[in-house]
């Protein structure tokens, strides 16, 4: 029940899915492994994230055109990358991301 | 709006990957290349992911890999936090938002490092590819 309250929250307040929440919590708490932990996070987050999209709809902040212009490619990303989670050790590719954050972190904020 | 195109197909990727990275890099992606300002960001990135995680967890759950019983409990769980983080985030101006913002994304990084530096499964499946 913690999970989903918390993640929810998150959600809410960043406009991201919650997977960041979830799946540690999932892995400490309930004893997932990880792809189990981030499967399940994925399928949690279409209610969470479409809970977020409707709150967030009654506010007049959704940009409909733009959402489909990242979140229509993404879809074909997520077969590819979902596919190639049964194939790979993701570490390098853990670590590659978290780069990747930091350089944007530091770009959102000197924008 | 190339650049937004490209950055969705990564995004789902490392989405898929890691289960983490749909919203983290959809928000960044919408206010720096599509000139969106931070709640806008954080709103569109919201229905952004929904399609996302509906193909994610179809293909997952034909791995195998969804515990479908948690994961509904986890989702319906979330409704009153989501509704709650929305006000939230639409009570703080976009300044106070971004660098919040900007400050999950360094915290996200680091969970990653040690999820790779820790993660038993991971160094096991390197020890199985480098025999």
């Amino acid at each position: 029940m913690a999970i989903g309250t918390l993640a929810g929250l998150f959600s809410g307040l960043f406009g991201v899915g919650g997977g960041t929440v979830i799946v540690p919590l999932l892995i400490l708490w309930l004893g997932y492994e990880e792809r189990a932990a981030t499967a399940t996070s994925l399928a949690a987050i279409i209610f969470i994230a479409g809970f977020g999209a409707a709150a967030q709809g009654l506010y007049g902040n959704v940009n409909l055109l733009d959402a489909v212009l990242v979140g229509v490619p993404a879809v074909g990303g997520v077969v590819i990358g979902t596919w190639l989670q049964q194939r790979l050790q993701t570490r390098l590719i853990s670590l590659l991301f978290a780069a990747v954050l930091v350089a944007s972190a530091v770009e959102l904020v000197l924008q | 709006m190339t650049g937004a195109i490209l950055i969705g197909v990564a995004a789902g990727i490392v989405a898929g990957l890691l289960g983490v990275g749909g919203g983290v890099l959809f928000v960044p992606a919408l206010v720096i290349l599509l000139g969106l300002d931070q709640h806008q960001a954080e709103a569109t990135s919201l229905l952004a992911i929904v399609p996302v995680a509906i193909v994610g967890t179809y293909t997952q759950d034909r791995y195998g890999n969804v515990r479908r019983d948690d994961a509904l409990l986890l989702g319906l769980l979330s409704l009153a936090g989501a509704v709650a983080g929305v006000a939230l985030a639409n009570a703080l101006s976009g300044e106070v938002l971004r660098d919040a913002f900007a400050i999950l994304m360094v915290l996200v990084a680091v969970q990653l490092v040690r999820r790779a530096s820790s993660d038993p499964s991971a160094s096991q499946r390197s020890e199985e590819s480098s025999r």
